[in-house]
C-alpha cells in the first residue's frame, strides 16, 4: 500500500509502521479483547492511506486507554474520561489531522459519558472506539455501566440493581452520525467497521465488544456472533433513524440473552460534520488554524484596531 | 475627599438600561477630558431589583470608586411594578432613592423621578430631614412623563442624563455625539428631543443652589474606555490566543463573550461546551495541535478545570486559563467581588504541580500580564493562570489608547519546526525525544505538534519516558520531575530580568507599607497618597506574581518599613498567608485589612484601618472591615 504523507512525499505504509519499534511490549492480560482492537487498527490504518503522523490517536485511561501506547501514531494518552474534549479540540485546531479517540466503557459512558453526549451531538469528524468489556478492568472488575443487571462485583456485592446502559441508541439519540457494533472475536469485520469510520465524515461511534478472561470470566466470547449486514434475518435500512433505533434496542436487549448482534447500526451520509456547520456560520477559518503560526505571511490583528468601539 | 471631582451614580431597577446610558454617559465625560472610573453594582437577578452604576470623573487620576458619591439620579425601578395597574409590589419602587442615601455625601445633589412617588413614600424614608441635615440638593423631575410623552417611559434615563448635564452645566455635544452613535432613525429623534426638552426644564424651573459643576480637564492623547475583561481579553489576541472554550459562569462569562464576538472576523475558534471539564480539556486538546489556547472561569467552574489543569502541567501542554473571583463559598455571592479563591488557585489539582499565577491590579496590568502571561506559558510549556475578581472585569477606566498599539506576538515558544526537529534527538524506532532531560535547558524541553514529520510522540498524564511512554523507571521518575520543577525557578529568573510586575506607590523610602494584590490597588493607592498628604509616612506595593512568588522583592520592602498592612478582600488573610509562607518570617510585621461583604474598598476604610491598625489610634473600625492583629499579638 502506498500513500502520500503530510508533506506530499510518496511512500510505502504497512501495518509495521505503526508498531513502535523498540518498546513497550502490551501489557494486556492473555486474552484480552483489546488486542483485537489494536490489531484491526494496525490493519486498517494503512488500507485507509494514512501515515503515522498524520493520526493522532486521543485515549482515556483503562485498559483501553494504553491502546496508544501499542500504537506508534501521534498520541494524546490523557485523564480518565476525558479523551472526547481534547480530540475534538485538536481536530478544530488541526482538521488535517486523523483524529482517532478510544477508552474503555467505564471511561465513555460512565465518567466521560457527558462529552460522549455531546461530542456525538455536534458530529465531530472523528472516529471514537469504545472498547466495551462492561467491567472495570484496569481497577480489578468492579461493575461498569454495561455490565448487566445483575452484575455482581466486589462493589455490589448483591448484584447490580441498576439496567446497563444502551450505548448505540444512546448514540442515536445524541446524534452521532455513523454507529456501530463490532467484537475482536470477529477480526475482519473490525477491521473493515474501523475502515469505514475513519473515512465517514462525521462522528462514527463504534461500540467494540472486548472480552476481559480476567474479570469477566463468566462472560461470553461475545459468540453466537451474527452480523446483521451478512444475516438474512434482519433487513432494515440503515439510513433510516427509525428502523436504525429498532434494530439497536434489538441488539441491546438480546445480549443479555447471549445474541451478539454486529455491524453497522446506522449511517448518516448527508449529515455535515461539525467543521462544515462551524464554517458554514462564520465561526470557524478555512485554513487550519495551527498552520497559520508557522505561516510567515499571516496578517495578525491587534486589539488596536478594535479600541474604536471604546474611545 | 476632593470636591472637584463628580462621581455620579444612577440607580434604578436591573434591566432598566442603567448598563447602556451610564456608560456613554461616561465616554460622553472621558470625551469631555476627563479620567474616569466606573463601578457597577447590581444584585443576582436578570430583571428588576435595586442596582446602580457609579462614575467617577475628575480632571485628575482616578483609580477607584472613591469615597460615597455627590450626585444620585434615582429613577424608578420599572420591574416592580404591575404592568397593569402600576401599582407597587412593597416599597422596591422606592430603593433606588431610598436605598442610596447612606452614602450620598454632604452638599450632594438628588435628582428623582417625581412621578414615581408621593408625599407618603418621601415621607417614609424622611427624605426632607435628612436633605436639611445633610444640605443636600433635591431636585424632582417627573422623567417618566417627559418619556412618555415623546417616546417610550423606557427613555426616562435620557431625561435624567439631560437633568444631570443641566444641573453640571454640561454642553450636551458629546452626549448627542454617542447617542448617534448607538442610534437612528426615529429612536435617535426621539431620544435627542427627550434629552433637549429636559435640559431645558431644567433651565427654566430651577434656581441651582448646589456647588456641583462638570469639572474641567483635557486629555494630551486619545483616551478608551474599557473594563478589565476586555483588557484581559484584547491582551490574549495580541498574544495570538485564536482559541477560547467555556462555559458561562458570571463574571467569567465577559472575557469569554468578547472573544467569541471577535474570534471570527479574525479567524479563532471559540466552543461553548458542555461543563468546565470539557472546556479546559477542550484548551490542552487545541494547543496540544498547535493553537495558542485558552480557557477559564469563576471559583465553582475553575475547582471542575482542577483535573484538566493537572494534566496539561504534566504533559507540558501550554496554556492559559482566567479565574475570574466572586464571593464564596459554594456557588456564593454571583455578582458581587472577593479575593479569595488565592489558595485554591495557588494549589489546585494534585500532587506536586506547577503552574504561573498573575494576579493584575487594574485594567493596564491585565493586559500587559495576559500577553506575559501566554508568552511564559509558550515557552515554558506550564499552564498560567490570570486571577482577578469581579470587580476589575467590570469596572471601566480610560486607558491612552497608545497604550495598546504593541506588535502581535504569535510566536509558538518552544515549539519546533519540522527542520529542526530533523536535528532534534529520536530513539531507536525513529521517536522524537519529546521529554528529553538531556537536552532541556532550564528544565525546557522543545515540543513537535501532531502532524509534523519527524516528531511522533506520545504525550501521557501518567509519569513517562522521554518519548512518552509510560514508564514508573525510579530514575526516569526522578529526572523528569526535577526537570520539570526546574522550570519555576527559570522563570522566576527571567521575571526577574524583566519590568517588575510589582506596582510601588508612595515615597521609597517610608515608615509604614500598606501590601495589597489585585483589585484592591487602586484603592490602595488613593489611601496611601491621602496619608502622606495628611503628614503621614507611607508606601505601598500591589502584589501581581502569585506564582513564582517575588520574594526578593517582597523582602526587601518588608524589611523597608517598621510595620506593614495587608489589604485584600476575603475573611481567611489568604494572601498574607502566602506572604508569611514565602518570607518565611516577619509575621510578627504584618497585619491585616480584610473585607468579605461583597463591597470593593473605598479608600477612606483603608485609611482608618491605617490609623486604627499601624497609627494605633485606639478606636474601632467600622463593621464592614476586619482587622487582624500581627501573629504573636
Ligand atoms: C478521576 C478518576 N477516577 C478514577 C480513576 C481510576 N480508574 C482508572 S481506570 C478506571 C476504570 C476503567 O474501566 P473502563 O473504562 O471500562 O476500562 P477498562 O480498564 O475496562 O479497559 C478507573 C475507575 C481514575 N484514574 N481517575
Ligand atoms: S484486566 Fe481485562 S481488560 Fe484489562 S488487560 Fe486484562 S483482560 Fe484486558
Amino acid at each position: 500500500m502506498s500513500a502520500f504523507n503530510a508533506i506530499g512525499e510518496q511512500r510505502e505504509i504497512d501495518r509495521d509502521e505503526f508498531t513502535p519499534g523498540v518498546e513497550p511490549q502490551p501489557t494486556w492480560c492473555p486474552g484480552c479483547g483489546d488486542f483485537g482492537v489494536l490489531k484491526a487498527l494496525k490493519q486498517a490504518l494503512p488500507e485507509v492511506g494514512k501515515t503515522p503522523e498524520e493520526v493522532l490517536t486521543v485515549t482515556g485511561i483503562g485498559c483501553s486507554g494504553k491502546l496508544n501506547s501499542y500504537l506508534d501514531t501521534y498520541g494524546f494518552h490523557t485523564i480518565h474520561g476525558r479523551s472526547l474534549p481534547v480530540a475534538r479540540a485538536a481536530k478544530l485546531a488541526n482538521p488535517e489531522l486523523e483524529v482517532i479517540a478510544a477508552g474503555g466503557d467505564g471511561d465513555g459512558y460512565g465518567i466521560g459519558g457527558n462529552h460522549f453526549i455531546h461530542t456525538a451531538r455536534e458530529n465531530h469528524d472523528m472516529t471514537y472506539i469504545v472498547f466495551n468489556n462492561e467491567i472495570f478492568g484496569l481497577t480489578k472488575g468492579q461493575t461498569s455501566p454495561t455490565s448487566p443487571k445483575g452484575h455482581k462485583s466486589k462493589t455490589q456485592p448483591s448484584g447490580s440493581a441498576k439496567s446497563p446502559l444502551r450505548p448505540l441508541s444512546t448514540s442515536l439519540n445524541a446524534g452521532a452520525s455513523y454507529i456501530a457494533r463490532t467484537a475482536a472475536v470477529n477480526p475482519n469485520q473490525a477491521k473493515e467497521i474501523i475502515k469505514e469510520a475513519i473515512e465517514h465524515d462525521g462522528f462514527a461511534h463504534i461500540d467494540f465488544l472486548t472480552q476481559c478472561p480476567t474479570w469477566n470470566k463468566d462472560a461470553r466470547q461475545y459468540v453466537p456472533y451474527v452480523d446483521v449486514q451478512d444475516s438474512e434475518d434482519y433487513d432494515f435500512d440503515i439510513s433510516d433513524r427509525r428502523e436504525a433505533a429498532e434494530m439497536m434496542h434489538e441488539a441491546e436487549d438480546v445480549l443479555n440473552e447471549g445474541t451478539v448482534l454486529t455491524g453497522r447500526f446506522y449511517v448518516d451520509e448527508d449529515r455535515p460534520s461539525y467543521t462544515e456547520e462551524k464554517q458554514a456560520v462564520g465561526e470557524m477559518p478555512d485554513q487550519p488554524l495551527a498552520e497559520r503560526y508557522f505561516d510567515d505571511d499571516a496578517e495578525w490583528e491587534r486589539s488596536y484596531d478594535l479600541l474604536e468601539r471604546h474611545t | 475627599m476632593s470636591d472637584d471631582e463628580l462621581i455620579w451614580r444612577i440607580a434604578g431597577g436591573s434591566g432598566d438600561g442603567i448598563d447602556s446610558t451610564s456608560q456613554n454617559f461616561a465616554k460622553a465625560l472621558m470625551r469631555s477630558g476627563l479620567d474616569v472610573f466606573t463601578h457597577r453594582h447590581y444584585p443576582s437577578r436578570i430583571r428588576g431589583g435595586h442596582t446602580y452604576v457609579e462614575i467617577r470623573a475628575a480632571a485628575h487620576e482616578v483609580q477607584s470608586r472613591g469615597d460615597g458619591y455627590n450626585f444620585l439620579l434615582a429613577l424608578g425601578d420599572s420591574f416592580a411594578r404591575n404592568p397593569q395597574e402600576e401599582a407597587y409590589y412593597g416599597n422596591e419602587e422606592l430603593k433606588p432613592l431610598s436605598e442610596n442615601l447612606d452614602e450620598l455625601r454632604e452638599g450632594g445633589v438628588i435628582v428623582y423621578d417625581e412621578g414615581l412617588f408621593d408625599d407618603e413614600d418621601l415621607e417614609e424614608i424622611g427624605l426632607e430631614e435628612r436633605a436639611e441635615e445633610n444640605d443636600w440638593h433635591v431636585y424632582p423631575v417627573d422623567l417618566r412623563s417627559i418619556a412618555k410623552e415623546h417616546g417610550r417611559e423606557v427613555m426616562r434615563n435620557t431625561a435624567g442624563v439631560g437633568v444631570t448635564a443641566a444641573l453640571l452645566g454640561m454642553d450636551l455635544g458629546h452626549i448627542e455625539d454617542l447617542m448617534e452613535d448607538a442610534m437612528s432613525g426615529e429612536i435617535f429623534e426621539t431620544n435627542l428631543e427627550i434629552l433637549h426638552e429636559a435640559h431645558e426644564m431644567v433651565e427654566e424651573e430651577f434656581d441651582l443652589g448646589h456647588d456641583l459643576r462638570i469639572p474641567e480637564g483635557e486629555h494630551e492623547t486619545e483616551q478608551a474606555l474599557l473594563s478589565g475583561s476586555n483588557a484581559i481579553a484584547y491582551g490574549a489576541i495580541d498574544a495570538g490566543c485564536r482559541f477560547i472554550a467555556g462555559y458561562p459562569m458570571t463574571p467569567w462569562t465577559d472575557v469569554f463573550t468578547i472573544l467569541s464576538q471577535n474570534f471570527p472576523d479574525m479567524g479563532g475558534i471559540s466552543e461553548q461546551v458542555e461543563d468546565e471539564i470539557a472546556a479546559a480539556a477542550l484548551a490542552v486538546g487545541a494547543s496540544h495541535a498547535g493553537v495558542k489556547a485558552m480557557s477559564g472561569s469563576s471559583g465553582g467552574g475553575f475547582a471542575l478545570m482542577s483535573e484538566p489543569l493537572g494534566l496539561a502541567e504534566m504533559t507540558e501542554t501550554p496554556l492559559v486559563l482566567v479565574e475570574s473571583m466572586r464571593a464564596g463559598p459554594s456557588t456564593g455571592m454571583p455578582t458581587k467581588p472577593e479575593q479569595s479563591d488565592l489558595e485554591f488557585v495557588l494549589y489546585t489539582s494534585q500532587a506536586d504541580s506547577q503552574r504561573v499565577v498573575f494576579a493584575p491590579g487594574n485594567i493596564e496590568e491585565a493586559y500587559e500580564q495576559t500577553r506575559l502571561a501566554f508568552e511564559i506559558a509558550w515557552d515554558y510549556q506550564i499552564p498560567a493562570i490570570i486571577i482577578y475578581d469581579q470587580k476589575l472585569s467590570g469596572e471601566n477606566k480610560n486607558v491612552d489608547v497608545e497604550f495598546f498599539d504593541r506588535e502581535p506576538a504569535p510566536d509558538l515558544g518552544s515549539t519546533l519546526t519540522e527542520e529542526e526537529l530533523k536535528e532534534a534527538a529520536h530513539d531507536a524506532s525513529g521517536k522524537f525525544k519529546r521529554f528529553n532531560y538531556e537536552a532541556a535547558e532550564d528544565g525546557v524541553a522543545p515540543r513537535s505538534l501532531p502532524g509534523q514529520k519527524g516528531g511522533r510522540y506520545l504525550a501521557t498524564g501518567n509519569e513517562h519516558s522521554p518519548v512518552g511512554h509510560i514508564s514508573e523507571d525510579p530514575d526516569n521518575r526522578t529526572f523528569q520531575m526535577e526537570r520539570r520543577l526546574e522550570k519555576l525557578e527559570a522563570i522566576r529568573a527571567d521575571l526577574d530580568d524583566r519590568e517588575s510586575n510589582q506596582t510601588y506607590y508612595g515615597p521609597q523610602k517610608a515608615e509604614y507599607g500598606i501590601i495589597t494584590w489585585g483589585s484592591s490597588q487602586g484603592a490602595v493607592a488613593e489611601a496611601i497618597d491621602r496619608l502622606n498628604d495628611d503628614g503621614h509616612s507611607v508606601r505601598g506595593i500591589s502584589v501581581s506574581d502569585m506564582m513564582p512568588f517575588p520574594s526578593d522583592e517582597l523582602e526587601e520592602f518588608v524589611e523597608s518599613v517598621d510595620e506593614a498592612m495587608v489589604v485584600e478582600m476575603n475573611a481567611t488573610g489568604q494572601f498574607r498567608g502566602l506572604l508569611q509562607k514565602e518570607l518565611g518570617r516577619y509575621g510578627e510585621k504584618l497585619t491585616s485589612l480584610l473585607k468579605f461583604n461583597g463591597n470593593p474598598f473605598e479608600p477612606a476604610e483603608i485609611v482608618e484601618g491605617y490609623e486604627v491598625n499601624v497609627a494605633e489610634e485606639a478606636r474601632e473600625p467600622t463593621a464592614q472591615v476586619r482587622i487582624e492583629p500581627a501573629a504573636g499579638d
